[in-house]
């Protein structure tokens, strides 16, 4: 045996091995560089850990100028835009992945998921620019003053509308998000085999009842793998958010209010911050908190959506 | 099982289509709305001066110190990304398709492509800018070309994984070394999935604005001048689109507004013009 993994390897030219070799390294890069990254965020990070320990997490404080920072309403804000997006994006992409795979024309299903794919091209800024100047004014003058009017009695729609804020910025983010997810569910409903929706059907089943009780059952588990990856998109979104989203280190129940993600943060604060080393780590912290979360996230997308694959058989 | 009349599931059953009708339209109309707003105020603010001069502060000036220097950016990226990309990807699919080395790169490449891009701007500042003590152009392209990474990576395994065995083993059976196999060979076939990841990785940076935040960030003057000062790109900040976007997006004059517009146009134009190059490329794969 080992004899002959000998005269195997032997038989491999040298140019042969080498190109292995160099096809292994360049595959490798990709791991280094995940390691890397957790490497550097964790080592840049250490001062601010070591100064404001766990209570980094729960203080509400964030002052440059004394340098004392708490990351609670960056997490705050992300948590809240993260989840404005994700109900609002994920039954659209539900109804939508049924329209596109049980109700629409083959022409028009076609016309349908490349408009959606091209949405999902269109630059994070390009979303920011629009979101400034085009969606916050409509908001300002529209929405906000008409959510303030009949829903003043919730906590969610009090202040002064400013078009900009969490919920103009969760808003975008659902809008990012769709078609990402949409896609996904998409692939997943048209994998249900046919013999299983018609035998649904042929009980006398209606479409929604189809969609709901058989082909959402069958693919839920690549459902919620979408979600997982829609999530992870919205918690890591950076540029249209910290345009729409005002920039404020408040937290606050009013989603009319300015308020900031950890995504946002990182962008605007970075060109003061270059200076100031405590702040910088700080920085860094935020960007640990984002990596790790964006790491649990998408672990959990890939499992859930290997096991569809697995059990499909490829596709996807 | 509940009990239900026939009219009420109908009933039902007709609200749910149309509303998924409905929503199908929302994010087309959506769709629709932006690239209107794109192209009418970026249209509104191009003339000739908008291409041939640099960016100024105030109200008058261009952005072809930033065309150029996205242009640098982006080409460079593509350099240093794609052959990486290309190679891991002919790994993946020649040596490792079920090795636990192969399924780790696998799911490293997987967790990368959901990775924020600003993530990745903040480790090549570390690594990068923190280390030779400059922002520059070049540690921008070193952080699109880590984006860019895994989905070639990916693509290239997926495209290498569609060609049939039989062709591997037609050429190895008449002496051809592995490594002719798969460059003149696999590769030969499966030209057009590549050029389609290759080309959807491009679009995919090309608008990327936050890692370049931390890595190039931005300048008033032309990317390396004279032309042959070409060291320039590895030690001053490098103008680009869309950080000139950012920047002029929230200056208080109107007039840079405008440009930041105008920039906008461009960069949507050449996103959505590789990806529909890319798609249409892709639907003959398919065939």
């Amino acid at each position: 045996m080992t004899e002959l993994k000998k005269q195997s390897r032997n038989a491999q030219s040298f140019p042969d091995r080498i190109f292995k070799a160099l096809t292994f390294v360049s595959a490798l890069i990709i791991i280094v560089i995940m390691a890397g990254l957790f490497l550097q965020l964790a080592i840049h990070s250490l001062p601010t850990m070591g100064k404001f320990g766990l209570g980094f997490f729960y203080s509400k404080e964030w002052n440059p100028v004394t340098e004392q920072f708490g990351a609670l309403s960056s997490i705050y804000g992300t948590l809240i835009t993260t989840v404005i997006a994700v109900v609002i994006a994920v039954p659209l992409s539900f109804v939508i992945a049924l329209f596109l795979v049980e109700l629409a024309h083959p022409v028009l299903q076609r016309i349908v998921s490349q408009a959606l794919d091209l949405l999902a091209a269109i630059p994070s800024i390009i979303f920011g620019m629009w979101g400034l100047f085009v969606f916050a004014p409509f908001m300002q003058d529209h929405v906000q003053p008409f959510l303030g009017k009949h829903l003043a009695f919730l906590p969610f729609f009090k202040g002064t509308p400013m078009g900009i804020g969490m919920l103009t910025a969760g808003l975008i983010l659902a809008l990012m998000i769709l078609p990402f997810i949409s896609a996904v569910m998409r692939d997943v409903f048209a994998m249900v085999p046919p013999v299983v929706k018609e035998s649904a059907y042929g009980i006398g089943s209606t479409t929604t009842e189809v969609t709901f009780n058989v082909t959402m059952r069958y693919g839920m588990q690549g459902v919620i793998g979408a979600v997982f990856l829609g999530l992870g998109r919205a918690i890591g979104e950076t540029m249209a958010v910290t345009f729409v989203i005002g920039n404020g280190y408040t937290v606050s129940a009013s989603l009319f209010d300015p308020a900031n993600t950890i995504a946002s943060t990182l962008a605007s604060q970075f060109s003061e911050a270059v200076s100031q080393p405590v702040f910088r780590s700080t920085l860094m912290e935020l960007g640990l908190v984002l990596f790790l979360v964006t790491f649990l996230i998408q672990v959990a997308a890939q499992m859930w959506l290997n096991r569809v694959r697995l059990s499909s058989g490829g596709g996807l | 099982m509940k009990k239900r009349t026939v009219h009420l599931r109908k009933t039902l059953d007709r609200s749910v289509k149309i509303i998924s009708v409905l929503s199908a339209f929302l994010g087309i109309f959506f769709l629709a709305w932006i690239l209107l707003e794109v192209c009418l105020r970026g249209i509104s603010s191009m003339n000739l001066s908008f291409f041939t001069q640099i960016s100024l502060d105030g109200e008058k000036g261009g952005i072809a110190n930033a065309l150029v220097g996205t242009l640098l950016i982006t080409l460079s990226a593509v350099a240093l990304g794609v052959p990486a990309g290309l190679l891991g990807g002919v790994f993946l699919s020649e040596y490792g398709r079920n090795g636990r080395i192969g399924n780790l790169v696998r799911f490293c490449a997987n967790v990368m492509m959901g990775m924020p891009s600003i993530i990745i701007g903040l480790f090549v500042y570390s690594i990068i800018v923190s280390l030779t003590g400059t922002f520059s152009g070049f540690a921008g392209a070193v952080s699109l070309a880590i984006i860019m990474l895994p989905v070639v990576l990916r693509t290239t395994e997926d495209m290498l994984s569609l060609v049939p065995n039989a062709l591997r083993e037609a050429a190895m059976a008449l002496g051809t070394p592995r490594w002719k196999v798969t460059l003149q060979i696999i590769f030969r076939a499966a030209k057009t999935g590549l050029i389609t990841g290759v080309l959807l990785a491009t679009a995919r940076v090309s608008g990327e604005t936050a890692p370049l935040l931390f890595t190039s960030l931005n300048s008033y003057y032309w990317p390396v001048e004279p032309w042959w000062h070409v060291w320039n790109f590895f030690t001053s900040p490098t103008a680009n689109l869309t950080v000139t976007i950012n920047d002029y997006a929230m200056s208080p004059y109107k007039g840079l507004n405008g440009i930041a517009w105008g920039a906008s146009l461009l960069i949507t134009a050449a996103v959505l013009a590789l990806n529909i190059v890319a798609r249409i490329l892709f639907r003959e794969v398919k065939k």
